[in-house]
C-alpha cells in the first residue's frame, strides 16, 4: 500500500540528511543524500523495483474501484479457464469465484499485514539492538542471549503455533510475524551501535553533557540508519512471504481475501485449474521481488564499493 | 579448546531449557486448562470433580513446581499424549522425524554443493552473462513463496510431462527388497528436495560468489598466482576454503528457516514429516503434538548450530570457537 511503498522511495531521498548527523565522513554512512539518490536512480534494477511496486500498489488501492467484481462472490461456473469468460478474465476457482478479483483484492491483506509486522520488527529489533550495542556489558550479553533464543525457534513454526493458539486475525498474524522476525534487525542495529559508539563525534556529544537517551536518538541512530533502511525494505518482502505461508496453511484471517489463502484453498484443484494458483503466486512473487530489488538498490547506493556483490 | 567446546555445549543446553520454559508458558497461556476440557467432555459440570482432576494432574500446585515437573518430564523424553491419536507425542514425532531429516538433508546438500559451484564459477568471470544470470536467478529464487514453487514444479514435471510422482513418499506397490524401497523413496524425494533446495541454492550461490570475489582479490591468492600455480589449483584449493566460510555460517544460522520451509514443502507434497504433522495437528486442534514439534524442531536447530560451530574449527584453524562473526 501507499505507506509501505513510500518506505523505499522516501528513504533514499531524505535519509542521510537526518538531523543530528555530525561527522559526515565517518564510515561512509554519512554520504550526502543527493549522491545516494543519484546512484539509486541510475540503478536500472532498483528503478524497475520501484515501478513494479508502484504498479502493485496502484492495483491494490485503485483496482477494486475500477474492477467491481467482489473476490468473495461467485460469478461464474467453477474452474473455467482464463480468457473463456468476459466476467472472469483470469478464470474462476473451485467455487466459481473470480481469480482476477482475488488477485486485485488480495494485495490489501498482504501489504497491511506485512507493513504492521515490519513496523513491529523494527520497533523490537532496533530497541533491543540499540540497548545492547550502546550499553554493552551484562545488558548486552543478556539481550544477545535473548536474541539467540529467538533465533533457534524455527520462525514459521513458531508463528504457526502463536496464530493457532489464539484466533487468526490480521492482528495476531502481524503480531506473530513481528515476534519471530526481529532478531536479524537487532543484530544489525547492535553491530552499528558498537561501531559508532566510540567514534569521535559520539564522544564529543558525551563530553558536552548530552544524556544517553539523546545520544542514542539524535547522534548514533541517524548514522546507523542506512543498513537499517535496507533491512526494513527486505523485511517487507520476508513479511509478505510469511503472511502468504501462514495463509496457505489455513492460518490466515478467514474474513479477508489474501494471495496465500487463494493458493491454499485451491490446492486440491491445481492440476485441473492451474490458473487458480498460478496468478495469486505471481502476485506474491512480483511484490516480494520489487522489495528485494529496491533493497539491493539501496544497499548499492549506500555502499557503492560493494556494488554487484 | 576443550573448555570452549564445553562452554558451547553448556550454552546449547541452556537454550534447550529455555525452549522448554517457552513451551510450558505457551501451554499455560492457552485459553482453557486441560481439567476444564476433561470435565466438559465427561458432561458433568461438577466443581468437585474439577478440583479432583486438577489435583490429579497437579494443576493445583504452584506454577514454579509445575514448571519443574514439566521440565523433568520433557527431559526424560515424555512430551505428553496426543488427544487425537491417544498415543504418546514422542512416538508420533519419532515416526515423522526421519522423513524430515531426509528431506532437509538432501535439500541442504544439493543447495550447498550446487550453490558453491555456481558461486565460484560466476566469481571467476564476474562480468559474463552467466554471472549476471545467476544474480538474477538468486533474486528470483529468494522472492518466490516456496509452496508456490513446489506447486509450479508439480504442474510442470508431474502433470504436464508426467516424469515424477507428486504425492507422499511411497507408491502403494513399490516392489520387494531394500533397493526397490530406496529407489521409490528417492523418486518421491526429487521434487520436494528440489523445491526446498532451490531457494537456498540461490542464496548460497550469491553468497559464495561475493566471498569468492573478495578472496580472489586478497594478497595470498596473488602470491599463489605469482608462484605460477595453475588457475584451477588457485581457485579450488587456495581460495575456495576461505570463500566457503560465510556459506557455513549462513547454513548454521538459517537452519531454522530451512525447517520452516520444509514445513510448507511437506504440506504441498504430502511428505509424511514433522511439518505435515504440525499442519495436521492444527486442523485437529491437537496442541500437545504441535508444541512437541516446536520443541523437537528447536532442539534440531540448536544441535545444527552447535555442529556448525564445531565445523568452523575444522575448516578454519584460526577460528578456535571464538565469538562467531555475525552475518
Amino acid at each position: 500500500m501507499s505507506d509501505a511503498m513510500g518506505r523505499g522511495e522516501v528513504a533514499a531521498a531524505d535519509l542521510p540528511v537526518a538531523p543530528g548527523l555530525v561527522a559526515g565522513g565517518e564510515g561512509g554512512s554519512g554520504r550526502p543524500g543527493r549522491e545516494t539518490l543519484r546512484l539509486f536512480v541510475r540503478n536500472k534494477a532498483a528503478v524497475a523495483g520501484v515501478v513494479m511496486l508502484i504498479g502493485i500498489a496502484f492495483m491494490t488501492v485503485a483496482g477494486p474501484r475500477i474492477y467491481d467484481n467482489d473476490p468473495k462472490d461467485i460469478v461464474a461456473i467453477p474452474l473455467t479457464g482464463p480468457g473463456e469468460l468476459a466476467e472472469a478474465r483470469l478464470g474462476t476457482d473451485y467455487l466459481g469465484r473470480d481469480v482476477l478479483a482475488g488477485v486485485i483484492g488480495g494485495g490489501t491483506t498482504s501489504m497491511t499485514v506485512a507493513a504492521m509486522a515490519a513496523a513491529m520488527v523494527l520497533v523490537i529489533g532496533i530497541s533491543i539492538g540499540a540497548l545492547a550495542g550502546y550499553y554493552g556489558g551484562w545488558l548486552d550479553s543478556a539481550l544477545m542471549r535473548f536474541t539467540e533464543f529467538f533465533q533457534v525457534l524455527p520462525a514459521l513454526l513458531f508463528a504457526m503455533v502463536l496464530v493457532a493458539l489464539f484466533e487468526p486475525s490480521m492482528w495476531t498474524i502481524s503480531f506473530a510475524i513481528g515476534v519471530v522476525a526481529w532478531p536479524g534487525i537487532a543484530r544489525i542495529t547492535r553491530a552499528e551501535f558498537l561501531r559508532l559508539k566510540n567514534l569521535e563525534f559520539v564522544r564529543a556529544a558525551r563530553a558536552v553533557g548530552a544524556t544517553d537517551w539523546r545520544i542514542i536518538r539524535k547522534v548514533v541512530f541517524p548514522n546507523a540508519l542506512p543498513p537499517l533502511i535496507v533491512s526494513a525494505t527486505l523485511i517487507m518482502g520476508t513479511a509478505i512471504l510469511f503472511e502468504a505461508g501462514l495463509a496457505f496453511l489455513g492460518l490466515g484471517d478467514p474474513n479477508t481475501t489474501s494471495w496465500g489463502l487463494m493458493i491454499g484453498l485451491n490446492r486440491g484443484n491445481f492440476l485441473t485449474a492451474w490458473w487458480s494458483v498460478t496468478f495469486p503466486g505471481l502476485a506474491i512473487f512480483f511484490t516480494v521481488l520489487s522489495f528485494s530489488l529496491i533493497g539491493d538498490g539501496l544497499q548499492d547506493a549506500y555502499n557503492p564499493k560493494l556494488r554487484g556483490r | 579448546m576443550l573448555r570452549s567446546i564445553a562452554a558451547r555445549i553448556a550454552q546449547a543446553l541452556g537454550l534447550i531449557l529455555a525452549v522448554m520454559c517457552l513451551n510450558f508458558l505457551l501451554i499455560h497461556i492457552t485459553p482453557g486448562d486441560p481439567a476444564t476440557v476433561i470435565v466438559g467432555e465427561s458432561g458433568a459440570g461438577d466443581p468437585e470433580l474439577l478440583e479432583e482432576i486438577r489435583a490429579q494432574y497437579g494443576l493445583d500446585r504452584p506454577v514454579i513446581v509445575q514448571l519443574a515437573s514439566y521440565v523433568g518430564r520433557v527431559a526424560t523424553g515424555n512430551l505428553g499424549d496426543s488427544y487425537f491419536f491417544n498415543q504418546s507425542v514422542t512416538s508420533l514425532i519419532l515416526q515423522r522425524l526421519w522423513p524430515t531429516v531426509l528431506l532437509v538433508g538432501t535439500a541442504l546438500a544439493f543447495a550447498v554443493a550446487a550453490g558453491t559451484m555456481v558461486g565460484v564459477a560466476t566469481a571467476r568471470r564476474p562480468e559474463s552473462p552467466i554471472s549476471h544470470g545467476a544474480t538474477v536467478l538468486a533474486l528470483v529464487g529468494f522472492s518466490m513463496p516456496v509452496f508456490w514453487t513446489g506447486i509450479m514444479l508439480v504442474i510442470l514435471f508431474a502433470s504436464a510431462w508426467k516424469l515424477l510422482p507428486v504425492q507422499g513418499w511411497h507408491d502403494v506397490n513399490y516392489g520387494e527388497g531394500l533397493l526397490a524401497n530406496v529407489l521409490d523413496v528417492g523418486e518421491h524425494l526429487v521434487l520436494p528436495a528440489l523445491t526446498l533446495g532451490l531457494i537456498y541454492l540461490a542464496q548460497y550461490s550469491r553468497l559464495s560468489r561475493a566471498s569468492m570475489l573478495e578472496v580472489l582479490e586478497s594478497d595470498y591468492v596473488r602470491t599463489a598466482r605469482a608462484k605460477g600455480l595453475n588457475e584451477r589449483r588457485v581457485v579450488y584449493k587456495h581460495a575456495l576454503r576461505n570463500a566457503v566460510i560465510p556459506v557455513v555460517t549462513v547454513v548454521g544460522l538459517q537452519f531454522g528457516a530451512l525447517l520452516s520451509g520444509a514445513l510448507l514443502v511437506e504440506t504441498v507434497f504430502n511428505w509424511p514429516g514433522l511439518g505435515r504433522l504440525a499442519f495436521d495437528s492444527i486442523l485437529r486442534r491437537d496442541t500437545s503434538v504441535l508444541l512437541g514439534v516446536l520443541m523437537v524442531s528447536s532442539v534440531m536447530v540448536i544441535v545444527a548450530n552447535l555442529l556448525t560451530d564445531l565445523l568452523y574449527t575444522i575448516i578454519d584453524p584460526r577460528i578456535r570457537l571464538r565469538e562467531r562473526t555475525n552475518v
